[in-house]
C-alpha cells in the first residue's frame, strides 16, 4: 500500500504530536542519575499542574536529598525546607496563603527518618496540603545509606551484608502508619517502574492535587522508586528489583479513599 | 482497516542513555546508539521505525522527559 511508505520525517508533523515534555518542566537538565525515579515523579506533577491550570496558584517545598534542587526544575513557585521539615514549612504556608495548592515533596530520608515527627504531626493535624513520599528505600543523595525503609536483607552502604532486625530494627512503613491518622484523607501507593505504573500513579496524585481544593486534609501518596545508583544496579536491573522485592513490602493500591 | 504508525523523536544530548525506554517499548523500536552525545551516553534512537505504534510508552518511562511522539491513523 503506497500510504504505509509514510516516511518518520513526514509523520514529526505538529498536527501528528502525542506526547512532549510539558513546559511546565523548565529546560533545565535533571541532575538526577539515569533511570532514577525522581524524574519521572517530576514530570508527572508538572503535568497535573499544567492539566489543572494552576500554574500560578500551586508552591511546592523541596526537601534535603537528591531532589533538593527540585525547585531548578518545576516551573512554578518553589520553597526549599531544611531537611525533614517540609510538611512544617508547608503548614505555614497553607495557613497563611490557604487558596493555594501547596505540596511537599520528600525521600524516605527526609519523610520517614529525620523528619518523621514533622509528617506524623501535619498527617495527625489533617493540613490541607499534598504530601509526595518518594521511597526508594535509601539515603541516595549521601551515599545509598540505610533508611529507616530499607527492607530487611537489603544491602546499603552501611548494611554491606543486607539488614538485620537485630542490629538495625525493621523497616518503617510510613504510608501503613498515617493511613491510620485522623487528619489524612486521601493516601494511596504507587510506583514509575513501568508505563502502566507511570499511569496509575498520575492519576493518584492527581486526585491528591484534586481533593486539597476540598479542605478535607492531608492527601498522600507513596510513589515506590527506585535508586540505581545506591542500588548498585543498571537501571533496568533496579526496576526489575523494585517489582521483586520492594513491591511485596510496599504494595501498591489506595489506602484510604473518600467515600463519595 | 485503519492503520496507526508513529515516530518519536530523542533529544540526543538530553538522553542520559538509562535504557528504560527500550525496555518499555512493546515493538522493540529502540536501540542504544553505538555513538555517544556530549555527555558521553550511548543516546536512545529508533532502530525499527516502521514498527513504532506510537503508543507513547517510552515518552511516559524516560525520566528525563527526552522524547517526543507523533502518531497517524492512514
Ligand atoms: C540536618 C541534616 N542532617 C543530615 C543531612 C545529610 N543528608 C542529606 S540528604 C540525606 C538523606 C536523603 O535521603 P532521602 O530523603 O531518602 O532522599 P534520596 O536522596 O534517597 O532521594 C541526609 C541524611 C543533612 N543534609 N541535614
Ligand atoms: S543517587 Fe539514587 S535517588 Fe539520587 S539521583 Fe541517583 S539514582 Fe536517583
Ligand atoms: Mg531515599
Amino acid at each position: 500500500m503506497a500510504e504505509n511508505a509514510i516516511t518518520t520525517k513526514e509523520l514529526v508533523k505538529k498536527e501528528n504530536l502525542v506526547y512532549q515534555k510539558t513546559k511546565l518542566l523548565t529546560d533545565d537538565v535533571m541532575h538526577y542519575c539515569p533511570g532514577c525515579g525522581h524524574g519521572t515523579t517530576h514530570r508527572l506533577i508538572a503535568e497535573i499542574v499544567e492539566e489543572m491550570g494552576i500554574q500560578s496558584e500551586i508552591i511546592g517545598v523541596a526537601p534535603v536529598g537528591c531532589s533538593v534542587l527540585m525547585y531548578n526544575y518545576m516551573n512554578f513557585d518553589m520553597q526549599e525546607a531544611a531537611h525533614g521539615r517540609a510538611p512544617a514549612v508547608a503548614t505555614g504556608i497553607k495557613r497563611l496563603l490557604p487558596e493555594k495548592y501547596v505540596f511537599t515533596y520528600q525521600g524516605d530520608g527526609d519523610l520517614a527518618a529525620i523528619g518523621t515527627g514533622e509528617t506524623i504531626h501535619a498527617c495527625n493535624r489533617g493540613e490541607n496540603i499534598t504530601m509526595i513520599f518518594i521511597n526508594n528505600g535509601i539515603y541516595g543523595m549521601t551515599g545509598g545509606q540505610m533508611a529507616p525503609t530499607t527492607l530487611i536483607g537489603m544491602k546499603s552502604s552501611t548494611t554491606p551484608y543486607g539488614r538485620e532486625v537485630s542490629l538495625a530494627g525493621n523497616p518503617l512503613n510510613m504510608t501503613d502508619l498515617i493511613v491510620n491518622l485522623p487528619g489524612t484523607y486521601f493516601v494511596s501507593r504507587q510506583s514509575v517502574h513501568t508505563p502502566g505504573n507511570v499511569r496509575k500513579a498520575k492519576k493518584a496524585i492527581k486526585k491528591a492535587f484534586e481533593y486539597q481544593s476540598l479542605n478535607k486534609g492531608t492527601c498522600f501518596v507513596e510513589v515506590v522508586s527506585n535508586c540505581p545508583a545506591g542500588w548498585k544496579m543498571t537501571p533496568v536491573e533496579s526496576n526489575k528489583w523494585l517489582a521483586e522485592n520492594m513491591l511485596p513490602f510496599y504494595p501498591l493500591g489506595d489506602l484510604k479513599v473518600p467515600e463519595e | 482497516m485503519a492503520k496507526i504508525k508513529g515516530a518519536i523523536v530523542v533529544d540526543i544530548d538530553g538522553c542520559k542513555g538509562c535504557g528504560l525506554c527500550i525496555e518499555a517499548c512493546p515493538v522493540e523500536v529502540i536501540s542504544l546508539s553505538d555513538n555517544v552525545n556530549v555527555k558521553g551516553y550511548h543516546y536512545s534512537y529508533m532502530t525499527d521505525p516502521d514498527a513504532c505504534t506510537g503508543c507513547s510508552n517510552c515518552a511516559i518511562i524516560c525520566p528525563d522527559g527526552i522524547i517526543t511522539v507523533y502518531r497517524i491513523k492512514i
